[in-house]
């Protein structure tokens, strides 16, 4: 077996999960423990995926089923980092609930350990697998919070839908591998034949299913139900990191087997975008939970990523990673504040809450602020540099329209942002939250604050990074 | 040159603000803060000035340029002055320490975040006026937007949340079609440095739409009719420095952006415009001064007048001559003192009687004597009085419209005297009239602090009133070659 190592990171995870299951079971109270393990879990394996997978070039492995290029080493980074950071800032929520137990970082580990299957996945089967895998560790992430009646609900509809969804994509599978005699990505590409309706078919079945798993119009109906009943520090899980496996794939599926068809899957994209775009920032407007909210403003942002994956050209998927790094940073930035807010153990999340915060907490209401500012795509913030490289290649590819919907809803979208920092501002203050949280929330809020505030000092190099995946 | 002046004008009010984010806000301290934001904006303020008497004013060029990569083939932080921008700057820096100094009583909550919002807001007027990359013109023309709509927002009056959204929200509106439009012309030239879209020039298929799409986003800012409506709303509700710098500056951003985009840019778009430029402004010149003569609002009278005196400006703009746009920017330029100046001495009544409302005031004379004479000059100045600076940019401005259209220049002309009419009822019925209010006998005549910043805009709109030749001279050279690309662009068409 050749080449082994550059798989080297999803065989550690693996193993690392076995051994924290027994260590679990076979440890007392072994949960800070085993939440300390994954941590660091998390954070070798990125170092792993860094150290022996960047800069290999691109190389197809195990009868072409798995490929490891630059994509899927960046993108393999993000979700770690990703899921560290979660991991990281969710000890004291799951406390306040007592549900901190052993299963909450095994979870995570497993579902992290999909996307990286999904997101190296040159084949339909093994990316099924991966997609499996992590989706069965997130049905049981959302009910984690088992005494509250809506995270029961929220685990529940997502499983149901999230099931009829995967059908959905095996059936496109099964189409494909009918009319192409294979599931391998490159295969498909060296064997299919345009004329083939039951193909086009086959692409749209596969589409439906991924843009359920990212929540992109019209497959979003789960997602505010599920964002809103899941533990804080799950829906934040939710609202970043399996969108990254997912996009990736999206990227791979249409970019590598299918990019002849580009007539075909384009107007779906372009579609989908506009539809998540203007529906997010619609539906938003009328939200009273910030964690509703938040569900319809990452609809709303993973339309912008679709806009860069519909262009069809490299600086596309480029400007697609871009703005789905940036997005995660601010929407990391968006729930520290969030799990900011407690007071004598109750965690608060509707908008109003959040009345006059800005005369008992004026950091956190000014972090607050400039991530608002920057998830509203008002410049020097990051947010902004996010939008623009995404309209640059839209604009590029002359879909002019699509730039100026999407233009047009960051305005729409402007208006609740707005509207939280008018309650944060320029309302009258209530009681004022606990001030002793953890090190690490404070650290991750200031963090990526910063980072977005400073990130029109050095823009080259996130482009510098993502300037090397090179998929056309 | 090595020193990098401009950039050191722009970030001089933005290291200001983080000394001030450092400093713990509260009563005590409240001085200190003040002095820090005031001596901030002041050393602003004389590097400016010095930066006008190392100007070249015999050459067209660009001067002082700073061009560093900023994101590697595509964007470069390119900065420069000619005469066009210069005078704004200096506009900018000087009326931001007046806004600083006025913010004495109005300002009782939250002084620390006010004078950092009003100093980053600085940083963003200087950075528009001296960008020469149409990029980075449009993030600081957006970020701007941030100071202003926690300016209005934080610290206005009754439907500040009603003002500063309608603000936020048509001015992002119009924008973003500007942004798609920079980067449409990146993918049509290749590039968005400004100087060498001036000499490559743009395909004249495009130049229509794009103009459109500049447009859109200086029609709402400047602001003309019909997308004016945000900014009375805005002028009312923000306290008064805020209203200061939204008259002084922020409206000259968009005059600017016309004589430096849509003119330099898109020549030939900006001649077949031009007919719509003419129409909308002279409605924005007689319609907004008939709905200033009925308002009740002191503020909002002057708001009014503001759109109705951008009007000129943009119909000075248009009349692509020498004297017209030479006109429209010391209109520009005056507007800026007077306007300030207005807002200021409603202020400071405001302050005192916390009424706005013209019917309050009447017969205070003899009260406040000093007073009554620095608003009398300035509302002299606001229609256009020889001897003030209003007159030499509307006179000017005129001049220009008679050699181009005569029905435009005698509409606009009507304006002049509309204009006239209800300066003089407002100062009529505020200070002159019968003393009926017996609340208005406790007022007190203008302390130190006012008579000094009125005096300080008094003093150049009297100068340049009699005098304009600096400002002429400053800016003739960079207009003449302005209008010579133009021409020879157009005839070549």
């Amino acid at each position: 077996m050749n080449n082994i190592e550059l798989i080297f990171p999803e065989i550690f995870i693996s193993l690392s999960i076995m051994f924290l299951l027994i260590l679990g079971v076979f440890k007392k109270n072994g949960s800070i423990i085993v939440h300390n393990i994954s941590l660091l879990v998390l954070l070798i394996t990125a170092v792993i995926t860094f150290n022996e997978t960047i800069g290999v070039g691109q190389r197809i492995l195990f009868n072409e089923s798995i490929v490891i290029d630059y994509l899927s080493s960046f993108m393999k980074i993000i979700t770690l980092i990703a899921a560290f950071v979660v991991l990281l800032i969710s000890s004291s929520y799951l406390k306040t609930f007592k549900i901190f137990k052993i299963e909450y970082p095994i979870l995570i580990l497993s579902s992290v350990l999909g996307m990286m299957v999904m997101i190296s996945s040159n084949d339909l089967i093994v990316f099924y697998m991966g997609l499996e895998l992590q989706s069965l560790a997130l049905y049981v992430l959302a009910t984690f919070n088992r005494d509250q009646l809506q995270s029961s609900e929220a685990g529940l509809k997502y499983f149901v839908l999230s099931a009829l969804s995967s059908g959905l994509l095996l059936y496109g599978c099964s189409l494909i591998y009918g009319f192409t005699g294979s599931t391998n990505f490159n295969l498909i590409a060296s064997q299919f034949n345009t004329n083939e309706y039951a193909l086009t078919f086959g692409i749209v079945f596969i589409l439906v299913g991924l843009a359920f798993k990212i929540s992109a119009v019209p497959f979003h109906m789960w997602a505010p139900d599920v964002y809103e009943g899941s533990p804080t520090s799950v829906t934040l899980f939710f609202t970043m990191v399996p969108k990254i496996a997912a996009l990736t794939v999206f990227i791979r599926f249409l970019y590598v087997p299918f990019l002849n068809l580009i007539d075909q899957w384009q107007m779906i994209l372009v579609f989908l975008s506009i539809a998540s775009m203007l529906f997010g920032a619609i539906a938003a407007i009328g939200q009273k939970n910030l964690k509703r909210l938040i569900a319809y403003s990452s609809i709303s942002h993973i339309g912008y990523a679709l806009a860069g994956l519909a262009t069809g050209s490299n600086d596309g998927i480029q400007s697609s990673v871009i703005y789905i790094t940036i997005y995660i940073v601010m929407n990391l930035g968006f729930f520290s504040c969030l799990l900011m807010m407690k007071r004598n153990n109750v965690y608060y999340e509707k908008i109003e809450d959040l009345s006059g915060l800005s005369k008992n907490h004026p950091l956190l209401s000014l972090s607050l602020l400039v991530i608002l500012f920057s998830l509203a795509g008002i410049p020097p913030l990051a947010g902004f540099f996010a939008k623009f490289y995404i309209f640059k290649s839209v604009i590029e590819q002359s879909m002019y329209f699509l730039a100026i919907v999407g233009l047009l809803s960051t305005v729409v979208a402007a208006f609740y942002y707005l509207r939280i920092i008018k309650i944060m501002y320029f309302d009258e203050e209530k009681e004022s939250y606990d001030k002793d949280h953890s090190l690490w929330l404070k650290f991750s809020l200031s963090v990526s604050t910063l980072i977005i505030l400073i990130y029109f000092i050095f823009p080259s190099q996130l482009i510098d990074a993502v300037s090397k995946i090179n998929i056309i | 040159m090595n020193f990098p002046i401009l950039s050191s004008l722009i970030l001089l009010p933005f290291i200001g603000a983080l000394f001030l984010f450092f400093t713990r806000s509260s009563n005590d301290n409240k001085i200190t803060v003040k002095y820090v934001a005031l001596f901030t904006s002041l050393v602003t303020f004389f590097l400016s000035l010095y930066l006008w008497i190392l100007f070249d004013q015999t050459i067209s060029e660009f001067q002082f340029v700073e061009d560093r990569v900023w994101i590697k083939d595509l964007i470069n932080y390119k900065v420069g002055v000619d005469g066009i921008s210069i005078l704004f700057i200096i506009l900018t820096t000087f009326i931001t320490p007046l806004c600083i100094i006025s913010v004495n009583n109005s300002i009782k909550s939250r002084l620390n975040e006010f004078l950092i919002a009003i100093l980053i807001m600085e940083t963003f007027m200087i950075g528009v006026f001296c960008s020469l990359d149409l990029v980075v013109f449009y993030l600081f023309f957006e970020a701007g937007l941030i100071p202003m709509f926690l300016i209005i927002g934080i610290w206005g009056g009754s439907r500040r949340v009603y003002s500063a959204f309608k603000f936020f929200l048509f001015t992002l509106l119009g924008s973003v079609l500007m942004l798609v439009a920079i980067i449409s012309i990146y993918w049509i030239t290749g590039t968005t440095d400004v100087t060498q879209l001036y000499d490559l020039g743009i395909d004249v298929k495009y130049q229509n739409l794009l103009w459109l799409a500049f447009f859109s986003s200086f029609a709402v800012k400047t602001p003309m009719w019909p997308v004016h409506t945000w900014l009375p709303d805005a002028h009312v509700e923000a306290p008064t420095a805020g209203s200061v710098l939204l008259a002084a500056i922020l409206l000259k951003m968009a005059g600017y952006g016309f004589i430096r985009f849509s003119l330099g840019l898109f020549p030939s778009a900006s001649e077949v415009f031009t007919p719509l430029i003419y129409t909308l402004s002279v409605i924005a010149i007689i319609f907004t001064s008939l709905i200033a003569l009925m308002q009740e609002d002191m503020k909002k009278l002057i708001a009014y007048s503001s759109v109705a005196h951008m009007g000129f400006v943009t119909l000075g703009i248009f009349t692509i001559q020498q004297q017209g746009i030479e006109g429209s920017i010391i209109q520009m330029i005056s507007h800026g003192l007077v306007s300030a100046a207005l807002f200021l001495c409603v202020g400071v009544v405001y302050d005192r009687m916390h009424s706005r409302l013209i019917t309050t005031y009447g017969g205070i004379v003899t009260i406040i004597p000093k007073y009554a004479v620095l608003f009398m000059l300035f509302t002299l100045a606001a229609l256009g009085l020889p001897g003030t600076s209003g007159f030499v940019g509307e006179f000017l401005i005129l001049m220009a419209a008679f050699k181009d259209n005569f029905l435009v220049a005698v509409l606009a002309s009507l304006g002049v005297i509309i204009g006239a009419a209800y300066m003089l009822w407002l100062y009529k019925r505020v200070i002159f009239g019968k003393l009926i209010n017996t609340e208005l006998k406790k007022m007190i005549d203008l302390n130190r602090s006012e008579a000094f910043t009125l005096t300080c805009l008094a003093i150049p709109t009297l100068y340049f009133g009699f005098y304009p030749e600096p400002l002429i001279n400053t800016i003739e050279v960079s207009i003449n070659d302005l209008i010579n690309k133009y021409n020879y662009n157009v005839a070549s068409k």
